[in-house]
């Protein structure tokens, strides 16, 4: 039946479970709107987004990724904190035994430092000009080839 | 796709988790929530380590401050030194099946007192939720976690359901939330065991709670108040707090434990529990029967002279036979 099949059309995960991804903003950063909007499209994309939100720790964040089992955590970050921020958090979740969640950062991120951040381990950095397109593929991404070790 | 790898067995994740590894604890609510085999298997395995957790149940329309209240509500209950878990569920999206499960962010407190927390996505009204929630507190009752809470948004009658099954079910409003009608539409009502007025800083809180007073008088004089023949039999506590300010969460916590107490004085507890057991063989059934619901429909089409009823009546018919036409 043609409309069965329409009812089960099925959403981008339908098939394999939900991607669960944990969303934050590390520390001392009031800029949410960008990763509430982040939140959207990967809610659309047919995830499961679980939101932390504003002034998170690296602790909150830690327990978060481990009790909800995610597969990948998002951090947002317009403090220009980012080579601090970064590295910590892929250190902290390899301290906690979460060292298979991969990282991705969004937010305001200069060229130059991209480098920088992907040695550190960071899986994916996503800066202002990113589409939706680009956002979903790259959490994607990460979730299918797992962590990058940092390099040093 | 690669996904994060754990070669354990259900049973080497209950072994670890019993003994406190919190991502053990996490995994197993994965797989239960995944459903299909493992989930059975670590059904089976939980089902009798547990009955130790006070199950509550917190309901209530959207924005009321469940989640406000549920951190404060465990975080005082970890700063008490007992070990409360929370199952926060949140609807997905019908159209995408992605969730956004918001309810960390009024929890923060909690997750810094050590509460475990996990948030569980609708997934769909196809029942899922209904086997996914008395699984997920299996796991965690038999993982030590005491009192295991639940907390849905009132709408919908599988999230009504789950709460309802819970030891203590706390249906929450808030102060101008409506009048007396709302309280009898609201079909929430029925299934409180504590009442609290949240927000009772804001006006209206009197009103509030005159309008529940009312609605629990025309119960009692209908016999038609919750749980009146198996429970307690007492009427449901009225509880007014503010949670964003932490007022009134100890008066609730009082409330709660008073109704345990009443419940594991008589035979309200295993009552509750036997119900709590055919609630879920049914949802299971349930669940069982739409499967063999869609195979038969795959064949099925509008057939020119038969009724939506006769076509029904007709696969019913080749199921069940005769006895399931009926």
């Amino acid at each position: 039946m043609a409309g069965r099949e329409a009812s089960r059309e099925p959403g981008p995960e339908q098939d394999a479970p939900p991607i669960r991804i944990v969303l934050a903003k590390l520390g001392l950063d009031g800029h949410d709107r960008g990763l509430k909007v982040v939140a959207r499209i990967l809610r659309d994309a047919g995830m499961e987004v679980i939101y932390l939100g504003l002034r998170q720790t690296t602790a909150t964040i830690i327990d978060a990724v481990e009790q909800e089992d995610a597969d990948v955590v998002g951090i947002s970050m317009h403090n220009a904190g980012h080579l601090t921020l970064a590295p910590l958090i892929v250190s902290a979740l390899a301290d906690a035994g979460l060292g298979d969640v991969p990282v991705v950062i969004g937010g305001v991120v200069p060229d130059e430092d991209l480098d920088e951040l992907v040695a550190s381990g960071v899986g994916a950095v996503l800066g202002p000009g990113a589409s939706a397109v680009e956002v979903v593929a790259s959490v994607r991404g990460v979730v299918e080839t797992g962590p990058r070790a940092p390099s040093d | 796709m690669r996904r994060r790898i754990d070669d354990r067995t259900p049973a080497e994740l209950l072994a670890a988790a019993r003994g406190g590894e919190r991502r053990a604890v996490a995994r197993l609510l994965t797989l239960v929530e995944r459903g299909g085999e493992p989930a059975e298997i670590i059904a089976e395995a939980t089902h009798h380590l547990t009955g130790t957790a006070h199950v509550v149940g917190i309901t209530g329309a959207p924005g009321s401050g469940k989640s406000t209240l549920t951190g404060a509500l465990t975080t005082m209950l970890a700063d008490e030194g007992r070990r409360p878990a929370v199952v926060a569920v949140d609807p997905s999206s019908p159209l995408t099946g992605g969730a956004i499960l918001g309810d960390r962010v009024r929890m923060e407190a909690a997750t810094v007192a050590g509460v475990f927390i996990r948030s569980v996505a609708t997934r769909g009204h196809g029942g899922g939720l209904a086997l996914a929630v008395p699984g997920a507190v299996r796991v965690l009752d038999a993982c030590g976690f005491d009192p295991v809470v639940i907390e849905t948004v009132g709408v919908g009658q599988v999230e009504v359901d789950v709460v309802a099954a819970a030891d203590t079910a706390v249906v929450v409003v808030t102060s101008g939330w409506g009048d007396a009608i709302q309280a009898n539409k609201a079909g929430l009502l029925e299934v409180a065991d504590l009442f609290v007025v949240n927000k009772a800083d804001r006006p209206g809180a009197a009103d509030a709670r005159r309008d529940l007073e009312l609605m629990l008088d025309l119960s009692e004089i209908s016999g038609s108040g919750s749980d009146s023949g198996s429970g307690p039999g007492r009427r449901p506590a009225i509880i007014e707090t503010t949670a964003t300010k932490g007022a009134g969460i100890e008066d609730l916590l009082v409330g709660i434990d008073a109704h345990h107490a009443a419940l594991s004085a008589g035979s309200g507890l295993s009552e509750r529990r036997d119900r709590r057991f055919v609630a879920e063989v049914r949802a299971r059934l349930d669940h069982l029967l739409a499967r063999v619901a869609d195979d038969a429909l795959d064949d099925a089409g509008p057939i020119a002279g038969e009724t939506p009823v006769d076509t029904a009546r007709r696969l019913a018919e080749g199921l069940f036979g005769a006895a399931g036409a009926r």
